[in-house]
């Protein structure tokens, strides 16, 4: 795909994996909007330019994988593998009830795809770097993707990783790290500080990049670029907009981790439509 | 069982009129109201704090409230860093997280001897949809295996608030205090006086006992109540002082009872049902059946994984009487 229909193919699907979101949220009664609506664009751009998988073989072995560290963002991750055809796309209307394979957190065991069960936040990048150990190890050719949040970003095991990786020269790890400045108590910058974060990393040793994390051009040419990066790992910095594509979500402390109820869906829903020029009455499910 | 185990007592304990509440806000409240007569008083949080609710003590003793964002492990050292100068320290998360850190809780807190408590709310899988990352199945299993440290686990919100009380002003080390994210109903009645490391018996009978802790006792109380009504007359005991248990006590109010059903919203490895049987087995070994969960957590709404782990009244009933009709040994 060229890059302009690339861009197009990503501009379509965004708003309807917001609306596929909410839509989960709203049915599950329980969730985190914020995370995963500043994830979106990533997560998608991920998808459909960097990771070489098959969605209908999830074990293929030379397939790059992708640890969302960040498990409450998972949403959004389901909305892009429902597409992708990872599973039928009625079961996102079962995220979070008894019985789901799309569990609130992602789980490995429960559904083919997910590389590693997150949830208990500050794990997924030492288990990306042992997966990207593993990778040189056998002299596989795939990739290990890393998907982070800011507040996240504040557990020490994270920390750790950023030695190691530097150490164990990881340059076939790549960080975003989905920087929406918001976690659950207040501002990133409030409750523990994290600049200045390029410096830290590239202090660290690593390769960083700083992007706008909803524009798919910048998105796609800092995935293409840490992939040209010999000798180390590359962290991305994506700037996002927590709640980006519903206006009375972005950047409210308060939808981290509420469901919006049917009245504030359908709000959210017809907003996204018409941004996008879609029909309003169309059935999401 | 036999008839002539019927107890001669009267009705089961009855639940008191009052509303069901969260064990955490409770738990809030009462640490905010503390807050001023104990300016030795300090509180942690890791970017929990509204639903940990030390957010009530934040508001009013801003300066003696350290929000540490999201780093356990951190908070762990820094309270024992506190303890050790002086201050009585509440460090706060979600049970599943700050028990994570068993190190930390190890080797700074509990090896040093340090008044700190560790708070963990969203006890169990009662978190429900979250799923089982989110799940403390194991805390208690963990923390009870530290020699000093004391496990509390309240049933209601009378017991912990008399729970937060003997911390701040009477307990002198180490201390766990697991707590609910969902309200459960008032299991005492307003005379109520927890007593530190005592058992708690609420009903008294003979027969079968059941022995809950936390969520689990008003479960409990009421398959009691649908027992009485067949004509038995079950033993419910709330186990609020999980570590270190009194085995003399638990023995003595087992006294007429053959049979124990223990039940917990967390893993039936190492929890109260594990401890049960550990005091039993070293002074009057009975039957014991564990109800907890045996399995990872999952997704669900609260209602439906109690249902399904029998945690909830139908569900410790159906396990009272399935104990009851064994064969006896
Ligand atoms: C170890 C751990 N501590 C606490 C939590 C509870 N928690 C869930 S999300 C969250 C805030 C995360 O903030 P951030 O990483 O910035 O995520 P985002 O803004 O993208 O939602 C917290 C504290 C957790 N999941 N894991
Ligand atoms: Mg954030």
């Amino acid at each position: 795909m060229d890059l302009d229909q690339l861009v197009r193919t990503l501009e379509e699907k965004a708003p309807r994996y917001r609306v596929d979101i909410v839509e989960m949220l709203a049915a599950a009664g329980s969730g985190h909007p914020g995370g995963s609506l500043s994830l979106i664009d990533l997560i998608s751009t991920l998808y459909h330019h960097a990771l070489r998988q098959r969605p209908s073989e999830p074990q293929w072995p030379e397939r790059d994988r992708l640890v969302l560290s960040k498990g409450h963002g998972v949403p959004a991750q389901y909305a892009v593998m429902a597409d992708l055809g990872y599973f039928p796309r009625a079961q996102l209307w079962t995220l979070r009830k008894l019985g789901s394979p799309l569990q609130g957190h992602p789980c490995r065991s429960w559904l083919p795809g997910i590389e590693a069960s997150t949830g208990s936040l500050g794990q997924g990048l030492s288990v990306a770097q042992g997966i990207a150990l593993a990778g040189k190890l056998d002299k596989g050719s795939w990739r290990v993707y890393c998907v982070m949040g800011d507040g996240e970003t504040q557990e020490g095991q994270v920390w750790e990783a950023a030695l190691s990786a530097a150490k164990f020269r990881l340059d076939n790890l790549t960080v975003l790290l989905d920087y929406n400045k918001l976690q659950i108590d207040g501002f990133t910058r409030d409750v523990m500080n994290l600049e200045p974060l390029a410096d830290k990393w590239r202090a660290f040793g690593w390769h960083v990049i700083t992007i706008d994390g909803h524009n798919y051009r910048q998105i796609i040419g800092a995935l293409d670029e840490a992939r040209q990066v010999q000798g180390r790992p590359t962290y991305i910095i994506a700037h996002t907009i927590k709640g980006k594509g519903v206006s009375f979500m972005e950047e409210q402390v308060g939808w981290h981790g509420v469901a919006p109820n049917r009245e504030q869906a359908d709000r959210a829903i017809a907003e996204l439509r018409t941004r996008a020029g879609l029909p309003l009455t169309e059935a999401v499910r | 069982m036999s008839s002539s185990s019927l107890s001669t007592e009267t009705a089961p304990a009855t639940p008191s009129s009052a509303p069901p509440r969260a064990t955490r806000d409770a738990f809030g409240e009462t640490l905010r109201r503390l807050g001023a007569d104990h300016p030795q008083l300090v509180v942690l949080d890791a970017d929990l704090s509204e639903s940990t609710r030390s957010a009530k003590f934040a508001e009013a003793f801003p300066e003696r409230f350290f929000q540490l964002g999201i780093q356990e492990a951190n908070m762990l050292g820094t309270a024992a860093g506190l303890a050790a100068s002086g201050k009585r320290v509440f460090c706060c998360s979600f049970s599943c997280f700050v028990t994570g850190r068993f190190d930390q809780i190890k080797v700074s807190v509990a090896y040093n001897d340090l008044p700190v408590t560790i708070v963990g709310t969203h006890a169990g899988c009662a978190v429900g949809p979250d799923g089982y990352t989110q799940m403390a199945l194991e805390d208690v299993a963990l923390l009870r295996t530290l020699p000093n440290m004391l496990v509390l686990q309240p049933a209601d919100d009378l017991e912990t608030t008399q729970m937060v009380e003997h911390l701040v002003t009477g307990h002198r080390g180490p201390a766990f205090l697991r707590l609910t994210r969902q309200k459960v109903p008032r299991v005492h009645d307003a005379g109520y006086r927890f007593v530190p490391g005592a058992v708690d018996p609420l009903r008294r009978g003979s027969g079968l006992a059941i022995c809950a802790t936390g969520a689990c006792v008003a479960g409990a109380l009421e398959a009691a109540a649908r027992l009485v009504g067949e004509g038995l007359s079950p033993t419910v005991i709330n186990i609020s002082t999980l570590a270190p248990l009194d085995g003399d006590g638990l023995v003595a109010a087992l006294a007429s009872c053959e049979r124990v059903l223990t039940v917990e919203d967390h893993s039936i490895v190492g929890g109260l049902g594990s401890a049960i049987c550990e005091a039993l087995a070293e002074r009057r070994p009975l039957r014991v059946h564990r109800v907890g969960l045996r399995e990872f957590g999952e997704s669900g709404e609260t209602e439906e994984l109690f249902r399904k782990h029998h945690l909830d009244g139908p569900g410790i009933y159906l396990e009272a009487k399935a104990l009851l009709a064994e064969a006896p040994r």
